[in-house]
């Protein structure tokens, strides 16, 4: 009976902590955003597939030489994804069998509210103004974590490194973007399809040249919300990005967002808890005391009750054995004078 | 002022942290305090 | 494992000769795993971080290990005194469950001889990681000290340090409870920033709500579940107070434990409903959902529930490993089978051979090291010279 009612009780408050709390962690007027930040804009329909970016990535941050050549575009007939060995990668998409292949270049996209750092547990990760989301190798304990939490499956981890694995993705070429250089790969693009520049601009650009031309664009700039938005911007040409690959599902709550409901759970449980906890021990206690207690009562009344029990029981012994006594000495006595009756006679007879 | 939602969580939650901390040493403190006369003076 | 006792001295049973293999294997692998790396025993990779070392060392073996919490909360806060004889078996399980989970969590991660920095050095208090790693360490520490009086009852002469362990019994379960409460939901709401990889059935805002039921009923199947394993076993190690309430506790627990999955279930329900994910119903994974739900809650629901309206001991004890398994299928649900649905069957994750024996290594090591100190610490029985104290 007790144990129904505490779970039903945990449950009951369990539930109301975890959903009422759902509200934003804290109103976003505290947050000033980074207006200047800087970002890339990506033109899917200037893209050629040149690989050049690639080449260019992989040579500005000494990333080991990879197994084809660069200038090899057999590469881009199987999908790939970043790996620890590249931070950035080009595929090849064909969104209506019979016409021009379109491509995509993927590298991380420098979330304005990164999932990697929001998941993370050593704050390794650290959105700058550059637009630049960078990583310190230096405190990374490798739980991998924040590749779960990405929504764009972008860090790579050093799986076969024994000592010293890294979790590896783009930097935006943070050094770089320091000396006043632009990023590799933007700086290696023949065609313009990247541009580097603040985010603001970028998106002006971006949606200047999506408007201007609705047959051709899809009237979305990728990245301008996904996932709270993201310093690196896309657009493509129709039909959609889901025919790059993108995931257009993703909707527009920042990871710190999903999260914080649960984070503002965690107080609560921490105030609640002991006050509840202690105070369902204490009525238990209590009961217990005062069952105790009861029970006490309960024996010495029987005890008292017994007593008096045994009490009457000898009076009623007394009497009986009384009333017994009696009639035997009456009887004896009776007994006693008839004899002594019958001998007077006989003494008369003798 | 903090430039992203990240940013200010950090700080928000790393103070809670502590707080919570606190409160729950607090919490042993003050259950003393209002239970320690209890055994003495016991009448329910 | 009951052979290995007293009578019969022989090394050679089944059971020590799989548990030697086992051991043997897991120390080759763990040869490699830190000579050769993480890609050398793993099937993991970019896009699946995390495989069954997390999905069932951690997930499963943190679930598993709420009986400690459970029978504690229900013995000394909720006033169950009669089950105290049951509370040690409880913390010592507890407790060596989350030592193999930071154990084997030293296999998973990149760096392990980092893993105090997220406490120690920097932390990053937005993760729901960091608080995981936070509770499961305060928490750790908590049951140690829990477990510890056994230990000095068995070393003897440290009563001192011993009594003042006992003093602390009551601040220590309640704030077991507190980190229970938060690290079990917690572990579910790792999953809440990842809604685009994990299955709509799965993902829902109540996901740490369901973790923290789950391990409820969780818990108490386990403490169902061991205890008939343990009554076959180290019978000759149990005392009359043990076996007296025995059976009263199983069923006790079964009542418990149904009326929380009742709750589960209804969550589960609603859940569905909350987010319109009905239609998902009528896919492959609504049909696997339906049988993790109905096939492994619903079900050994009911049948705790006629266990213990019948007062039939045995359907109690079907029901226990039954509720366990189903707690499993769901933690691998979460983190294996539903997570990354979107992705070709080419990108998906199979555990490893090196996995499934490493796993296999660090549950093998829990079996030995808790037949090792029930075989000699007062776990089962109270050690007659302290058996009139309370603890
Ligand atoms: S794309 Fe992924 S790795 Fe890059 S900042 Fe965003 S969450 Fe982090
Ligand atoms: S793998 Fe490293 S960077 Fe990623 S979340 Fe874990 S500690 Fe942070």
């Amino acid at each position: 009976m007790k144990r129904r009612h505490f779970l039903g009780l945990m449950g009951a408050a369990g539930v109301s902590l975890t959903t009422a709390v759902t509200a934003k962690a804290s109103s976003s007027a505290d947050v000033a955003g980074m207006p200047n930040v800087g970002g890339v804009l990506f033109d899917a329909s200037r893209c050629i597939g040149c690989r050049k970016c690639e080449a260019a990535c992989n040579q500005v941050n000494d990333l080991p030489k990879p197994a084809k050549p660069f200038d090899d575009l057999t590469v881009l007939d199987a999908t790939r994804r970043t790996d620890a060995k590249s931070y950035t990668v080009v595929n090849k998409y064909v969104p209506k069998p019979g016409e021009n292949p379109v491509f995509r270049k993927i590298q991380c996209n420098h979330c304005m509210e990164p999932a990697c750092a929001s998941a993370c547990f050593v704050k390794a990760f650290k959105k700058t103004e550059t637009g630049a989301v960078v990583y310190d190798p230096s405190v990374c304990v490798g739980c991998r974590y924040c590749m779960v939490a990405c929504p764009f499956n972008i860090p790579a981890y050093e799986y076969d490194k024994a000592l010293s694995p890294r979790v590896m993705k783009c930097t935006l070429c943070y050094p770089r973007l320091l000396e006043g250089k632009l990023p590799g790969c933007v700086e290696a693009c023949p065609k313009e399809a990247l541009q580097f520049g603040k985010r603001r601009e970028l998106l002006n650009i971006a949606w200047d040249r999506v408007t201007a031309n609705p047959d051709k664009y899809v009237q979305h700039v990728y990245g301008e919300h996904e996932m709270g938005g993201t310093s690196w911007l896309s657009i493509a040409p129709k039909p959609s990005f889901a025919a790059l690959g993108m995931d257009e599902g993703l909707g527009t709550t920042s990871a710190p967002e999903l999260t914080s409901g649960a984070l503002a759970a965690v107080p609560a449980v921490a105030g609640i808890w002991p006050v509840l906890l202690t105070g369902i021990y204490a009525i238990s206690k209590r009961k217990d005391k005062i069952a105790e207690e009861e029970k006490k009562a309960a024996v010495e009344a029987a005890i008292a009750k017994a007593s008096a029990d045994a009490e009457a029981k000898l009076a009623e012994e007394l009497t009986k054995a009384e009333v017994a006594n009696k009639r035997r000495i009456e009887v004896e006595v009776k007994k006693a004078l008839e004899a002594a009756a019958k001998d007077s006679e006989g003494g008369e007879d003798a | 002022m903090f430039n992203t939602l990240q940013d200010l969580m950090l700080h928000n939650k790393s103070l809670t942290y502590v707080l919570m901390a606190v409160v729950l040493i607090c919490f042993i403190g003050f259950w003393r305090f209002l239970t320690g006369r209890e055994e003495r003076n016991r009448r329910y | 494992m009951s052979t290995e006792n007293t009578k019969n001295g022989s090394l050679f049973t089944p059971f020590n000769i799989v548990a030697g293999i086992i051991l043997a294997a897991g120390i080759v692998v763990t040869i490699m795993r830190f000579t050769m790396g993480l890609g050398a025993v793993t099937n993991l990779s970019d896009n699946n971080p995390w495989g069954i070392w997390i999905g069932f060392d951690l997930l499963c073996g943190v679930a598993l290990a709420a009986g400690g919490y459970t029978t504690s909360a229900a013995c000394y806060i909720f006033g169950f005194k009669r089950f105290h004889a049951a509370v040690r078996p409880a913390i010592l399980t507890a407790f060596l469950g989350y030592a193999l989970v930071v154990f084997a969590l030293n296999y998973d991660v990149g760096r392990p001889w980092r893993l105090p920095y997220p406490i120690f050095y920097q932390q990053g208090t937005t993760s729901i990681l960091f608080e995981v790693g936070l509770c499961v360490f305060i928490y750790l520490t908590v049951l140690f000290l829990e477990y510890l009086p056994a230990a000095l009852e068995w070393k003897g002469g440290l009563d001192k340090y011993r009594g003042i362990l006992v003093k602390l019994t009551m601040g220590l379960t309640i704030l077991g409870v507190i980190l229970s409460t938060l690290h079990q939901s917690s572990l579910g709401a790792l999953y809440l920033i990842v809604p685009s990889k994990l299955h709509p059935l799965w993902y829902t805002p109540y996901l740490p709500v369901m973790f923290f039921m789950s391990s409820m009923f969780a818990g108490l199947s386990m403490v169902v579940f061991e205890g008939t394993l343990s009554h076959k076993y180290f019978h000759h190690k149990m005392d009359e107070d043990y076996n007296a309430n025995y059976l009263d506790l199983q069923f006790a627990f079964a009542k418990g434990a149904a009326w929380i999955m009742a709750g589960y279930l209804a969550m589960k329900l609603l859940g569905l409903s909350m987010d319109n994910r009905w239609h998902y119903l009528f896919t492959g994974y609504g049909a696997w959902w339906l049988f993790e739900v109905v096939g492994f809650v619903m079900l050994p629901c009911y049948c705790y529930a006629v266990g213990y309206r019948d007062r039939n001991i045995g359907l109690v004890r079907l029901a226990a490993p039954w509720t366990v398994v189903g707690i499993m299928l769901n933690r691998f649900d979460v983190s294996l089978i539903a997570f990354n649905w979107q992705l070709s069957s080419a990108e998906r994750y199979f555990p490893s051979l090196g996995e499934i024996i490493i796993s296999l290594f660090v549950v093998t090591v829990g079996v030995l090291v808790f037949r090792w100190i029930v075989t000699r610490m007062p776990i089962f029985y109270a050690h007659p010279a302290y058996k009139d104290s309370s603890h």
